[in-house]
């Protein structure tokens, strides 16, 4: 009884979870819960294997062990696509926009192929809706190709989240930006939580990870070796040893410098 | 749907309608047969711009459906007594049966892998014909002249097969209108921007490719039963030329690939300049070296096409040119 409620208020599951490459092991045995409406922020250092868990999540590769479990449904080794249609987007890392399509047309396919598959007319408002919500509204008939960095990072995410989805992935969404395009970015996120949709975070920009995260993992080699609110994160010596190496770094991290 | 909101899809429409009416109006039996091989080509390019075009994969073996097609409905004529219609409409389907077999093994490729695979299917399928008996093997089939009796004559016959490749060229131009402006035709596009996006935005793409590849194989079915019929003969070497699949690739890309009126515009120049070729004393062993270096001079300096680049510099034009 207890544990079926439980089961209902989890969004993603991930156990024991493993990805190999031939003899690198990326991702080794992770295991943790995404409880529905929260913001989960995942770090680690560089090849740490955060990106490859993310593309075995939304079955661009297919894990070597383990078991991922989404809204009650075993997706592990789904293709993209089927697990874009029951309700689970991302953005990329590096922007992946489709350039010689229009921004509008852009966030359109997102709500046409999306969770909820829509036909061109209901696609375009959807679209219109949630470029406003992103602020790309005024550059909805640019190419996308003619965006800047920050603005093809929104339509990263305005197409995502014109798939309607319940969670979010989000691939290093500030990387690259300014302070003020960042607190931008932090606020869009916010108000995605806001609508009842739950976040999956990857980020190398500390402080503003730490001010949205509910609860935040940390990788290593492909090793969950830490997990925890922000403030737990912070004080863990694994982490501090692990991840930053540098105690006077930890210290800057801390001050939330 | 508020057609007169749709100039481009008048202007298209009406090019065609104005091309194909031409012979008839005039009467002229030289105009027929020029205005029949560029209605030909347009119905070709136009299909397979929705391939090439929209999806962005190169079929470089894309005459195989034309050959395969006016294949079976040639047999299905002169060895089992069908009419021209029906004939016609099976030959479309072999074709779309082809590509959708060919689809779910093929289009696990990618880029020039996929190119690559398509020469070969067009290589085997000739030599399978060559070998097939039923079809006659290397020396191909023969129409018995009585068979034209029950179209009106001969001379009827080569205005009603005018009549067929100008409908069926008309609702290739409407399909590829049709396509592009659809659900199904955002998602051949974001594929062919960036396929890896476009399977994570939830776009299954083994489906729309495969779909994308047999809406490009009907037509040129159906026209090769049409071609054959009239030419009341087929030989494995005329159905699967393989610089016929390359032609169509050099019309796709000089009128502007991923439009709909490109095909449209290429396919006639190229005709043009290929009826032109073949009859100039000077040039006629060098049609397909030209047509060779058309295709370089349009990648390096007009990728867009002809259509593209008065989109571009043209701005204003945007609505009428698509």
């Amino acid at each position: 009884m207890t544990t079926s409620r439980m089961q209902d208020n989890i969004i993603l599951q991930v156990q024991n979870v493993s990805k190999r490459f031939g003899g690198l092991l990326a991702v080794s045995e992770v295991t943790f819960d995404l409880p529905k409406g929260q913001i989960l922020g995942l770090i680690g250092p560089n090849g740490a294997g955060k990106t490859t868990l993310f593309n075995v999540i939304n079955g661009v590769y297919t894990p070597t062990e383990g078991q991922i479990t989404f809204r009650g449904t075993d997706i592990s080794g789904w293709k993209p696509y089927d697990v874009v249609g029951l309700g689970l987007a991302r953005t990329h890392q590096i922007v992946r926009p489709l350039n010689d399509l229009t921004v509008l047309e852009n966030v359109m396919a997102g709500a046409c192929y999306g969770h909820e598959s829509h036909s061109l007319t209901e696609a375009e408002v959807i679209a219109l809706e949630v470029m406003e919500f992103v602020g790309l509204h005024e550059r909805r008939n640019l190419l996308a190709a003619s965006l800047n960095v920050a603005q093809k990072k929104r339509l990263e995410m305005a197409r995502a989240l014109a798939s309607r989805p319940y969670l979010l992935l989000l691939d290093e969404v500030l990387a690259g930006l300014n302070p003020t395009e960042i607190a931008e970015m932090v606020e869009v996120v916010l108000k995605i939580r806001e609508q009842g949709v739950s976040i999956f975070i990857i980020e190398h920009v500390m402080h503003a990870l730490m001010n949205v995260s509910d609860r935040i993992i940390v990788l290593d080699y492909g090793q969950l070796i830490a997990e925890g609110t922000p403030d737990e994160i912070v004080d863990n010596p694994k982490v501090i040893e692990a991840y930053l190496g540098d105690p006077a770094l930890a210290e800057k991290l801390m001050s939330g410098s | 749907m508020k057609s007169w909101k749709y100039p481009a899809l008048w202007l298209t429409v009406g090019v065609v309608l104005a091309g194909g009416l031409i012979p008839v109006i005039t009467g002229s039996k030289i105009m027929r047969e020029s205005m029949f091989l560029i209605l030909m080509a347009v119905t070709m390019a136009s299909s397979l711009n929705i391939l090439l075009g929209y999806a962005g994969y190169v079929s470089f073996g894309h005459i195989v459906f034309f050959g395969l097609g006016g294949y079976v409905g040639f047999y299905l004529i002169a060895e089992q007594g069908w009419n021209l219609i029906p004939a016609a409409l099976a030959g479309g389907l072999a074709s779309g049966v082809l590509a959708l077999l060919l689809g779910i093994a093929l289009l696990r490729l990618r880029g020039a892998y996929f190119a690559l695979a398509t020469i070969g299917i067009n290589e085997a399928m000739r030599t399978f014909i060559n070998n097939f008996n039923l079809f006659g093997g290397p020396i191909g089939m023969e129409l018995n002249f009585i068979v034209y009796q029950d179209y009106g004559g001969a001379a009827n016959m080569q205005w009603l097969t005018y009549w067929l490749m100008f409908g069926v060229t008309i609702i290739a131009v409407l399909m590829s209108y049709g396509v592009k402006f659809s659900r199904f035709g955002l998602g051949l596009m974001s594929i062919r921007e960036d396929e890896d996006a476009a399977m994570a935005m939830g776009i299954h793409t083994p489906k729309v490719k495969t779909m994308a590849y047999i809406l490009s194989a009907i037509l040129p079915g159906i026209i090769g039963v049409i071609f054959f019929f009239r030419n009341s003969s087929v030989q494995p070497a005329g159905a699967f030329r393989l610089h016929r699949s390359i032609e169509m690739i050099v019309m796709v890309m000089l009128g502007g690939q991923g439009t709909v009126q490109g095909p449209l515009v290429g396919a006639a120049l190229y005709e043009a300049l290929r009826s032109y070729l073949l009859t100039s004393p000077l040039f006629k062993d060098l049609q397909l070296a030209i047509a060779g270096v058309l295709l370089l001079l349009i990648i390096l300096f007009v990728p867009s096409g002809v259509i593209g680049w008065l989109r571009h510099r043209f701005k204003g034009l945007w609505r009428v040119l698509e």
